[in-house]
């Protein structure tokens, strides 16, 4: 097995990534700027919503319910789907569905592919197995084009180019698409970009898509998108083949109701997208002749097996946990060192990796709760890192230092006698760190602490200690 | 006719760093008629441990806790997050202990449990307690307090009953302060980018003093005002709903 999860395993850990990050005041003041925008319309459209609550619920069920069931749910799909006229294939990894792909893109003798909307294929690496087969992909989505013309990682799930502001965005088009003269008005933008993606749209024979939904009763996939870039990959070419993880799957047409309503508030704020694609299987009066769904697994099983994290499945990627995480919203997604960034990636990423990698994600987040919050399929993401946390302590992850440290605080906590005694040897052992009543400076794991912040001096009289003195003394 | 028994749970941080913290509670409820006892064994509940993935370690803390607190009909805990350690963890924690008495003695915790402005508005039925504390406040309402206890405008409406206090709002009030226990040290760099981002919107308010329902938060802001030499204090909500025309309780 090969499960990856883009370069997360390579990555640095979190506080290594995130030090840089923290110190760049361009991409600080960008991510900003961007998580303002989408929170604050997420939070109007989402107050429109008498029964959110309501919605959120059904989400979460449907969801839950789906994965309980997922091994029935996926077969109706594949036999649905293969009666429309698609082809399923199921990939049990980053390789396997890489290879799978790669194929069918020989198979048709292309060149070059569109790809439009599929983190999964990032997840998987695609783009890199496609150039190695010889293969050109073109990324259609206008911030994925950002990505991938600034030689870039995406830093959202849903504005993958977030980081990136105006006049960066004009200065990478300007430089790869080789017009000088390239305006920085958003249309001017966004006018290189169609002219540049049109030619591509009618001439490229082979599109990759991801999924947001894929309905097991039908057979049908659902992608929603805000451009219509999408809408012309699933439509134009010869040959469609759709990246899906097996996750997507919701039982019926009908559940739609529900996600539809949860997902383009909770992402982009907005009451509807403006391109909902659906499409079953391929149909004689237009549309691709050829259509193939790649179903992958990469790790989503090793996640399904964990009773307290499975609800990390839940997930429509919508982002809103990213948009409301503090930590995500001074660092990027960057520091993640994955395809999946902020709360939902820190529980993501190395739950798919089995935990083998990726250790220092759970621990990315000060549990604020304000991921929860937002969830529109209410996964409880602190009650998972937590237990994330649980697991990489269990299975010998964490730091000697800490895990010394964590064992005798544990010890000294067991019992008042133990802890007043601690209290007691503190107070000594400050001195020498204490000048004029602070503390400026500490020795080993708690330089952590005094390197941002003054301590307070422990004072002299615990509050124990002055309760027992208390009690001695006549009360009137 | 005397007043409710109410048993203290100091927690660990305020019995250590933040004694006037637990002697304004003290002096505070006995001023509302309570009889404060603060059983002497206590000790910790757990949430470092817990947080910090040493669910192990926690267990035994658990344990003492509900050993201790058998028998107090009412606790008052003037932490947000110690509360929301007890009331979202314990049961949990129950559940893997596979000790059908460790859950009995769960269950009938959490309805006994009550963060001290709880304490205050729902169980004693009172804003005004006769406080006196001419300065100027902010109020940073902690994350547990917020979005897990759902405090809601209890804190508020406590220190708006506070003769000669004004209170300024803190703009982004909800925004984590960036301390998260151990992700203060762990995380530092990430940690004091959402310090800075607090200390701006507190700086902002020109307010004398800063305040909260949980201590760890504090310490966090505080140590960070302290650094910059910016002169303003934090302060837990207890003692200045403790303090008189006598002045702060000592």
């Amino acid at each position: 097995m090969s499960i990856r999860v883009g370069e997360a395993a390579s990555a640095p850990d979190f506080p290594v990534a995130a030090k840089k990050l923290v110190s760049n005041a361009q991409i600080r003041q960008n991510v900003r700027r961007a998580t303002d925008v989408i929170r604050n319309k997420r939070a109007r459209v989402v107050a429109e919503v008498d029964d959110w609550e309501q919605l959120r619920d059904a989400g979460h069920e449907i969801k839950e319910h789906v994965l309980r069931h997922l091994d029935f749910y996926l077969q109706q799909f594949e036999a649905a789907c293969t009666r429309a006229g698609g082809v399923v294939h199921w990939a049990s990894d980053a390789d396997e569905a890489n290879r799978i792909i790669v194929d069918l893109v020989r198979a048709q003798e292309a060149t070059e592919v569109i790809k439009v909307k599929t983190m999964t294929s990032d997840e998987i690496s695609l783009n890199r197995a496609l150039q190695a087969a010889g293969v050109t992909p073109y990324e259609t989505d206008l911030a994925d084009l950002i990505v991938q013309l600034g030689e870039d990682q995406p830093s959202h799930i849903v504005v993958p180019a977030l980081h990136r502001n105006r006049m960066e965005i004009r200065r990478i088009f300007s430089e790869k698409m080789n017009l000088p003269d390239l305006g920085y008005r958003p249309e001017d933008l966004t006018e290189a970009a169609r002219a540049y993606l049109r030619e591509k749209f009618l001439r490229v024979p082979v599109a990759i898509s991801g999924a947001n939904f894929a309905i097991a009763e039908t057979g049908a996939i659902c992608v929603v998108e805000s451009e219509g870039n999408a809408r012309m990959c699933l439509s134009l070419p010869r040959v469609l083949i759709t990246l899906v993880g097996i996750e997507k799957i919701i039982p019926k047409f009908r559940d739609l109701e529900v996600f539809l309503q949860l997902l383009p508030r909770s992402a982009t704020g907005e009451r509807m997208n403006p391109y909902n694609s659906i499409w079953t299987g391929v149909s004689p009066a237009g549309g691709p002749r050829e259509f193939h769904v790649v179903l992958l697994d990469n790790g989503r099983t090793n996640v399904l097996a964990d009773d307290i994290a499975r609800e990390t499945l839940d997930c429509i990627r919508c982002g809103a946990c990213l948009n409301a995480c503090p930590v995500y919203r001074q660092t990027g997604g960057h520091a993640y060192g994955s395809v999946y960034a902020g709360p939902i990636g820190a529980i993501l990423t190395p739950q798919l990796q089995a935990m083998q990698h990726s250790q220092s994600l759970p621990y990315a987040s000060s549990l604020c709760g304000a991921c929860y919050d937002v969830c529109p399929v209410k996964i409880n993401i602190p009650e998972i890192l937590v237990h994330l946390r649980g697991r990489v302590v269990e299975e010998n992850h964490a730091p000697l230092i800490e895990k010394l440290a964590m064992k005798a605080a544990a010890f000294v906590l067991e019992t008042p006698e133990r802890l007043s005694l601690a209290q007691k040897a503190a107070r000594i052992a400050q001195l020498p760190f204490t000048r004029d009543g602070v503390i400026r400076h500490l020795p080993g794991m708690l330089a952590g602490w005094t390197s941002i912040r003054d301590l307070a001096p422990i004072p002299k009289q615990s509050f124990r200690e002055w309760w027992a003195k208390r009690q001695k003394e006549p009360r009137l | 006719m005397p007043g409710p028994r109410v048993g203290l749970f100091a927690t660990c941080l305020t019995d250590t760093f933040f004694p006037s913290t637990g002697r304004a509670v003290v002096r505070l409820l006995e001023r509302l008629g309570c009889q404060v006892d603060f059983p002497m064994d206590q000790t910790c509940c757990g949430q470092m441990h817990y947080n910090t993935g040493y669910q192990a370690e926690a267990m035994p803390l658990m344990r003492h806790f509900l050993e201790v607190f058998r028998d107090d009909e009412t606790i008052c805990i003037p932490s947000s997050s110690c509360v929301a350690m007890i009331r979202d963890h314990y049961p949990k924690m129950a559940a893997v202990s596979v000790d059908p008495a460790v859950s009995r003695a769960v269950e009938k915790l959490l309805p006994r449990i009550f963060e001290f402005s709880e304490l205050l508005v729902d169980k004693l039925g009172v804003t005004d307690v006769g406080a006196f504390f001419p300065h100027s406040v902010t109020l940073h309402p902690s994350c547990h307090s917020l979005r897990s206890l759902h405090l809601g405008d209890k804190p508020e409406r406590l220190l708006k009953q506070v003769r000669g206090l004004s209170l300024i709002d803190l703009p982004e009030a909800g925004e984590c302060c960036g301390f998260g226990g151990t992700f203060a040290i762990k995380n530092v760099e990430v940690s004091a980018a959402m310090l800075s981002d607090k200390l701006r919107c507190v700086l902002g308010t020109c307010a004398e003093i800063c305040t909260a329902a949980d201590n760890s938060c504090l310490m966090h802001i505080a140590g960070a005002l302290s650094r910059q030499r910016t002169g303003i204090r934090c302060l837990h909500l207890a003692e200045i709903l403790a303090s008189t025309e006598a002045g702060e309780v000592s």
